[in-house]
């Protein structure tokens, strides 16, 4: 019943506490919504949540999100080819996949997310990017952005300060692009980059850019100036009041189902286990007292966990039970250092207590483990 | 035109016998003759194709990117099929109808164009359709009486397939009741109708959630049998349990869990326990923790439990040794890498604190945190994780007083600390006073310890947790 009265708009706009009573009153049918949050998992799980609950029939909604350091990748895409995750896990940056497609992307503070919520038939990428780019020559007239065909928005004719992606539902779709206020383009540079190597995959693949911050082309511009234009363009254009709506992504009332959503979200299972079947074939060097030694790895990893493993050792370098054990344990586990971590450790327990046989199998468990 | 038909069916069904014709509307018109046959060649519903639709943005192809269903799979109309991506954006697939998928046209990473066929359903013949493609409007069968039939003056809604059900046992759809969507009258209405007249037992009819529809068999599933049941008329509703056992295979952390304590309990376990009065020792922590949050460092309990430990173990170290493979050599292990269990959200993990034979109390403390913080976060190393040599389990954290802990091989001891209690003791004088008591319960390998050795280290580790000022004495 919370949900049929939320289709009409009318709950919503109870519960939200806007000064106006009814949004049926004005001509014409829009909502501006901010999150309070910069938590990624929770931003992303409200743009679930409007778009399986909201009736997007007479209102369309933007809303408007901001995220502390995150790394966002596309559905389809492979979380090991698209960033550095080794260095996401020591600066303590989240990683997210969201359920749009399209490329990753690097969050902070000094990024703006926009979505434009609308029914599936009134879908329509250029008309919001073109909304923006009016909306940033309103605030800077002698701004030169423009959009691309690849649905970018390009400032001085080269550098990517937005990118796009959308996701499309049975009744009602939504599209959303980010825009560079003032990100920390070092860190973005960083972990944007990934190191590993022979990965082999139909994944979604990113188209990387070279990109500029706005706040580098004017430093008088600010994430929140450029929230504010964008928003009063949107109300102009949708015939609404200017007026932005703070929602709490964690109010389970106002948003009913919003916390399963966001642990949905962060679950391993979504994160890296949806990334499509890919195959890692490379050459460890171990470095092995005073040699070097090429181990040829080739592994399959299927919905993240390893499907097959052929580690092509030096005949005897391992005792053959010892080495058939690690594969047994490797096979079906998730492609994680944490899991394989504690795997080999574990393992190790049931070994005959030879300080050779352990350092040997530390030197080959850390190079594995470097792998993921 | 009938037999012809017939023909060009039977050569079908031999060709492809993994899949149905594809029934156009014009073939229900077949006469009562030919049904039997007919009805044995397919299953029991219809194959539509259901096309992809506009995506919109004039895009006409699109990458499958994830199957959400498979052949043989039942559906239900809105159920997600797939998801497809085209230039960023992707798209939820759904089904516009009820039934059975019998056929995938794409694979993952192949590419689907916008109007042709998606996946092939087999539609159940008594539900309706979405309303895209209702067949209510169809010209139903041959025989007058079952053209525009009227109940009280509405116009009867029906399925071709139901209003041929009726034709076939001389029902009036004029005097069954509907109880479908709009007073639609389903295939059961007509059966249970049927039911009452006869008073034959009927099958109930089948509903494609619950049984897979006839793929390869060549029944008859429409017919009534002769061991059905009677259709219930409940008075009572009991609660229908939908839960079904799940099962998993064991991977990871637990397939960790199943190596090691596969392998402990080769081991033969003795325990022993004890209460410890750790009266003064609270009092000692209360003192000591503000020095140790100045230094940036979170002192526990723990420290002090692992560093008293190791004042024992120099005095017994067989308790930190190791007996080999075949149980010939005993190895005295040289550090006493104190193992520290965790409990994590994967599960149980022991890192081991290196050294704490050259380690202060505030030297542990600190590397107690370090271990804590990358424990939590899934970043422990492998060094941080081999080598322990005794291990401390402070289930008491969680909760407990005694334990039964297991021995991590190739360690030959372990000790299970429960939880610090209140309760009243007797002093000196033989009054009651209040007592911070603590359990814990050791278990030892008895192969090379005997109970008396676990008893005189328990006695000492547990004297200088009573008296901590004794540590003092001993400390190197």
């Amino acid at each position: 019943m919370v949900l049929q009265s939320l289709k009409n708009g009318l709950w919503l706009s109870c519960i939200l506490r806007t000064p106006k009573a009814c949004f049926w009153s004005t001509a014409s049918g829009g909502l501006i919504v901010q999150s309070v949050s910069n938590d990624v998992y929770q931003n992303l799980a409200v743009e679930d949540w409007i778009h399986d609950h909201m009736d997007l029939e007479k209102q369309q909604v933007l809303f408007l999100w901001r995220n502390s350091p995150a790394v966002v990748i596309g559905r389809h895409q492979n979380p090991w080819q698209e960033c550095n995750l080794r260095l996401l896990r020591q600066k303590n940056i989240k990683l997210a996949r969201r359920r749009s497609g399209g490329g990753t992307v690097y969050h902070d503070l000094g990024n703006i997310n926009l979505t434009f919520f609308t029914t599936r038939k009134k879908y329509e990428r250029m008309e919001n990017l073109k909304l923006i780019v009016k909306a940033l020559k309103a605030l800077r007239p002698q701004l030169d952005v423009h959009v691309t065909d690849r649905y970018d928005i390009l400032l001085d004719r080269q550098y990517k300060i937005s990118g796009t992606a959308a996701k499309l539902g049975r009744t009602s779709a939504y599209h959303h692009c980010t825009l560079l206020c003032n990100a920390d383009k070092l860190v973005l540079s960083s972990v944007l980059k990934s190191p590993y190597k022979g990965l082999k995959s139909n994944a979604t693949p990113s188209v990387p850019a070279s990109v500029k911050n706005l706040f580098e082309e004017d430093p008088g511009l600010t994430s929140e100036m450029l929230l504010d234009v964008i928003a009063k363009e949107y109300a102009t254009q949708h015939h609404i009041d200017h007026h932005i709506t703070l929602i709490n992504p964690a109010d389970e009332t106002l948003l009913p189902g919003i916390s399963n959503k966001t642990k949905e979200l962060q679950t391993w299972e979504w994160v890296y286990g949806k990334t499509p079947k890919f195959s890692v074939s490379t050459c460890l060097n171990m470095a092995y007292k005073d040699s070097v030694l090429d181990v040829k790895v080739n592994m399959d990893v299927k919905h993240g966990r390893i499907e097959v493993c052929n580690i092509d050792l030096p005949e005897q370098w391992l005792p053959p039970g010892l080495y058939s054990e690690l594969v047994k344990s490797l096979t079906g586990s998730k492609f994680c250092p944490n899991e394989t971590t504690t795997l080999v450790t574990t393992l190790l327990r049931a070994c005959p207590q030879d300080d050779e046989l352990h350092n040997r199998w530390s030197v080959l468990c850390e190079n594995m483990i470097m792998l993921m | 035109v009938c037999i012809h038909r017939v023909r060009s069916c039977s050569s079908i069904r031999f060709i492809k016998s993994k899949y149905v014709c594809v029934f156009d509307k014009s073939a229900l018109k077949f006469s009562h003759q030919q049904r039997l046959f007919r009805t044995s060649a397919v299953s029991c519903g219809q194959i539509v194709q259901f096309k992809l639709s506009d995506i919109g943005e004039g895009i006409t192809e699109v990458t499958v990117k994830e199957w959400y269903i498979k052949e043989g799979d039942s559906v239900s109309q809105f159920d997600s099929i797939c998801e497809v991506q085209s230039d960023k954006a992707s798209v939820t697939i759904t089904s516009r109808y009820d039934g059975v998928i019998r056929k995938l046209h794409y694979s993952i990473d192949d590419i689907a164009f916008v109007g042709k066929p998606l996946v092939d359903i087999e539609i159940d013949a008594s539900k309706g359709v979405a309303p895209e493609e209702d067949v209510v409007e169809t010209p139903p069968m041959s025989h007058e009486e079952h053209t525009h039939q009227e109940i009280k003056g509405h116009k009867t809604l029906a399925t071709p397939a139901v209003r041929r059900l009726a034709m076939e046992n001389n029902i009036k759809l004029s005097e069954v009741v509907g109880t479908g969507k709009d007073n639609r009258i389903l295939k059961e209405d007509i059966l249970n109708y049927l039911a009452k007249q006869t008073g034959a037992i009927l099958p109930p009819s089948p509903k494609a959630e619950i049984v897979p529809p006839l793929r390869k068999t060549e029944t008859v599933p429409a017919a009534p049998k002769d061991k059905a049941r009677k259709i219930p008329v409940p008075v009572s509703r009991p609660v229908a349990f939908s839960g079904k056992d799940k099962t998993e295979p064991v991977t990871g952390f637990q397939k960790a869990m199943v190596k090691t304590m596969s392998a402990a309990l080769k081991i033969p376990h003795f325990g022993y326990c004890d209460e410890i009065d750790l009266t003064q020792l609270v009092q000692l922590r209360e003192e000591l923790k503000p020095l140790a949050e100045i230094r940036g460092v979170k002192l526990s309990f723990m420290p002090f439990f692992i560093k008293a430990a190791s004042l024992g173990l120099l005095q017994y170290p067989i308790l930190n040794a190791s007996l080999d493979e075949n149980c010939q050599n005993v190895t005295y292990k040289a550090s006493h890498n104190i193992g520290v269990a965790m409990d994590t959200e994967q599960g149980l993990i022991v890192p081991n604190v290196k050294n704490v034979q050259v380690c202060s109390v505030f030297d542990i403390a600190v590397e107690l945190n370090r271990l804590q913080s990358l424990g939590s976060a899934g970043q422990l190393g492998t060094s941080d994780l081999t080598g322990g040599t005794f291990t401390l389990s402070n289930i008491g954290t969680i909760g407990g007083t005694y334990a039964k802990p297991v021995i991590l091989p190739p360690e030959v001891a372990i000790g299970a600390l429960g939880k610090i209690q209140i309760l009243p003791r007797f002093n000196g004088k033989g009054e009651v006073i209040k007592a911070q008591i603590m359990n814990v319960s050791w278990s030892a390998d008895h192969r090379i310890i005997d109970g008396a050795t676990m008893a005189r280290f328990s006695n000492l580790w547990k004297s200088y947790l009573e008296n901590p000022a004794s540590m003092l004495l001993d400390l190197k």
